[in-house]
């Protein structure tokens, strides 16, 4: 699935490791971070997390892109924050924003989707006991990455249907021949799933 | 042995009331088995009636003494069906994972499966292709992968509903080829006529009738007529 | 009370088949309407992307059950690493961002317009079905977005919706987008949405 996931190959510890440890590890850090005061203590942490991806040799182009679409959002809380607390409290705040960011995208960049969805699974099999059946959890997830790039296929096939007849995008009409066409796919879909045993 | 009887079809109420299937009397059990008709002939729904995914209106299908209604789930497992379009069949985001599906009504799950998935994945020539996205195969391997997913799981019988129609001519061949090397008994839904060279009978269906049962010859023959 | 003429899609049978493979496919839609080139408004920052309004749709196209599993189900995949959020945007790091109270309250705004929607049941009307997307497209969404900066962005409530402010304009668009849509849609697809009289929760459920 790699053509279709944020994953980087790589053989680094990081990439080794299992994924419910690194995900296990993102919880601890982001407990970690609610309890950081000072802006030292979340630029050491920072500086933590950076050594992550050298240590998963990712470069530093890699880093500013997991950033750069928050910073919007950065410049107006570090605004809001400085005028209302401080300089220390503004960098306190964004720096744990960018730690969290930057160490969910290291977890995400570093683990295979088939992996982190095996790790999923597996952590919903002590809900067993509430109705939850793992492996219906697995099929869904399956199921939905499977349709995802047919339905991306459709999206194509209506805009391409709307230009060659000349139609300047229209939000709607668009809106109501993507969904009406994939919800006759899902009826097929549907009949396939049934045609195959899904009621085994 | 298929046994269809009385059987009618019939979609909506009131003015929307549309009859697909009018009376259809047959009984299936020759090796080959073609079926041809034009567009909204009620072949597709034929079809479907054959493994319970649509259920008889009145009359009944029974698929070797099983009831399509109440054991559908048995003879689901006794009649595979391969779609038209190849993308609402293949349910899983890989090439191994969608073979593999099939195998879990079987109780084949996870490495216990890899061993015949490879097998069949060799026999139809898509070893190379195993851990590849399954969107990313042409029109042609995703029918490959279709049937080759149906097939895993043995079934007696294989409906095909118009296997060939989105593919050209070359990949229409090779599915063909497929099919005609088979053990299993085959029902096979389509327009390309010269695929049913060497089949057994061939049943022709207009405007929701079984209007002709014959070998080959003499249904293509009517078949092209009440075309004409 | 007579209903609708059973067609084999609804049989009971059919259900949990049907459902699974309609949360499935919808997961997609959600996507691909993130896809949409933003449409950059002139004077604004940040383009408008039809992806919230596929949340929106969920709800009013599925109902409430199968559009909140279709949400958390694309949020799923998010989390998993797939680049599916607008943008092309994804992973967990998303869900730490000072924008992830949207994503957060995602599911329950489906489930919400979902809900709604299915009460008020077949024709889908344009002057219930508006003020539905917009209380959960809007009124319950920014709730959501409001709460996500205040909570990872230390912001109070004024600078929060502040902050947020410039995306209304473009979200009341699509909410009336969204209704013209489901509309179009429920007039396509006429077994979706439950015929019923005034009182009767006949939302389709999955085993």
């Amino acid at each position: 699935m790699t053509d279709l996931s944020l994953f980087v190959p790589g053989t680094s510890l990081l990439h080794r490791l299992p994924a419910g440890a690194k995900l296990l590890g993102l919880l601890a850090l982001s407990i970690v971070t609610i309890w950081l005061q000072s802006a030292w203590q979340v630029g050491a942490v920072l500086a933590l997390v950076l050594v992550g991806y050298a240590v998963a040799g990712i470069g530093p182009s890699l880093v500013a892109r997991q950033v750069r679409p928050l910073l919007w959002f950065l410049v107006v809380i570090a605004g809001v924050q400085v005028w209302t607390s401080g300089w220390q409290m503004a960098l306190t705040v964004v720096g744990t924003i960018v730690v969290l960011v930057l160490a969910a995208a290291l977890v995400t960049l570093t683990t295979r989707t088939t992996a982190m969805a095996d790790a999923v699974v597996a952590a919903c099999r002590p809900l067993r006991v509430v109705g939850v059946d793992p492996e219906r959890v697995g099929l869904m997830i399956a199921l939905a990455m499977r349709s995802v790039p047919v339905v991306v296929g459709i999206a194509q096939d209506v805009r391409d249907a709307q230009r060659a007849r000349g139609v300047r995008f229209a939000p709607q009409a668009y809106g109501v021949a993507l969904v009406v066409r994939s919800l006759r796919q899902a009826t097929a879909l549907g009949d396939a799933l049934l045609a195959r045993g899904l009621d085994d | 042995m298929i046994e269809v009887s009385g059987v009618s079809q019939v979609y909506g109420a009131g003015a929307a009331r549309r009859t697909v299937l009018d009376g259809v009397e047959v009984t299936l059990s020759e090796h080959r088995i073609g079926v041809v008709g034009s567009n909204g002939s009620g072949k597709s729904t034929f079809a479907r009636l054959l493994n319970g995914l649509v259920e008889p209106t009145r009359g009944t299908v029974t698929v070797d003494g099983l009831d399509t209604v109440r054991e559908g789930r048995a003879v689901r497992q006794k009649v595979g069906f391969c779609f038209t379009d190849p993308d609402s069949q293949i349910v899983m985001p890989t090439v191994r994972e969608d073979v593999a599906f099939g195998l879990r009504r079987k109780g084949l799950r996870g490495a216990a499966a890899d061993p015949v998935v490879d097998d069949a994945l060799a026999r139809f020539g898509l070893s190379a292709l195993a851990d590849s996205p399954a969107h990313t195969l042409s029109g042609g391997e995703k029918q490959l992968l279709a049937l080759c997913s149906v097939l895993i799981t043995e079934p007696d019988v294989l409906v095909l509903d118009e296997p060939t129609t989105l593919l050209d001519l070359r990949n229409a061949r090779r599915i063909g080829d497929v099919v005609a090397s088979l053990p299993q008994q085959v029902l096979l839904v389509t327009h390309q006529l010269d695929l049913l060279a060497g089949f057994d009978r061939v049943l022709v269906f207009d405007e929701g009738r079984l209007v002709h049962d014959d070998a080959p010859a003499g249904a293509v023959d009517h078949y092209r007529r009440l075309m004409a | 009370m007579p209903t609708a003429p059973t067609t084999d899609a609804v049989r009971p049978s059919r259900r949990p088949a049907r459902d699974l493979a309609l949360v499935a496919v919808f997961v997609g839609v959600i996507a691909a309407l993130g896809l949409v080139p933003g449409l950059q408004v002139p004077g604004f920052a940040v383009p408008i992307t039809l992806q919230s309004m596929g949340v929106v749709l969920a709800g009013a196209v599925l109902g409430g059950r199968r559009g909140f599993l279709s949400v958390v189900l694309f949020l799923g995949l998010v989390a998993l690493g797939l680049p599916l959020l607008a943008g092309g945007r994804g992973g967990l790091s998303w869900f730490a961002s000072p924008s992830a109270g949207f994503l957060y309250v995602w599911p329950f705004v489906a489930l919400l317009v979902g809900w709604l929607t299915y009460r008020m049941g077949a024709p889908y009307k344009l002057r219930w079905g508006i003020p539905i997307n917009v209380l959960g497209g809007m009124v319950l969404m920014y709730l959501g977005g409001v709460a996500g900066l205040m909570v990872f962005g230390k912001l109070g409530f004024s600078a929060a919706f502040a902050a947020l402010a410039i995306y209304l304009p473009g979200d009341a668009v699509k909410m009336v987008v969204a209704a013209l849509v489901a509309r179009g849609v429920h007039a396509a697809m006429p077994d979706l949405l439950p015929v019923h009289e005034p009182v009767d929760d006949a939302e389709p459920v999955a085993a």
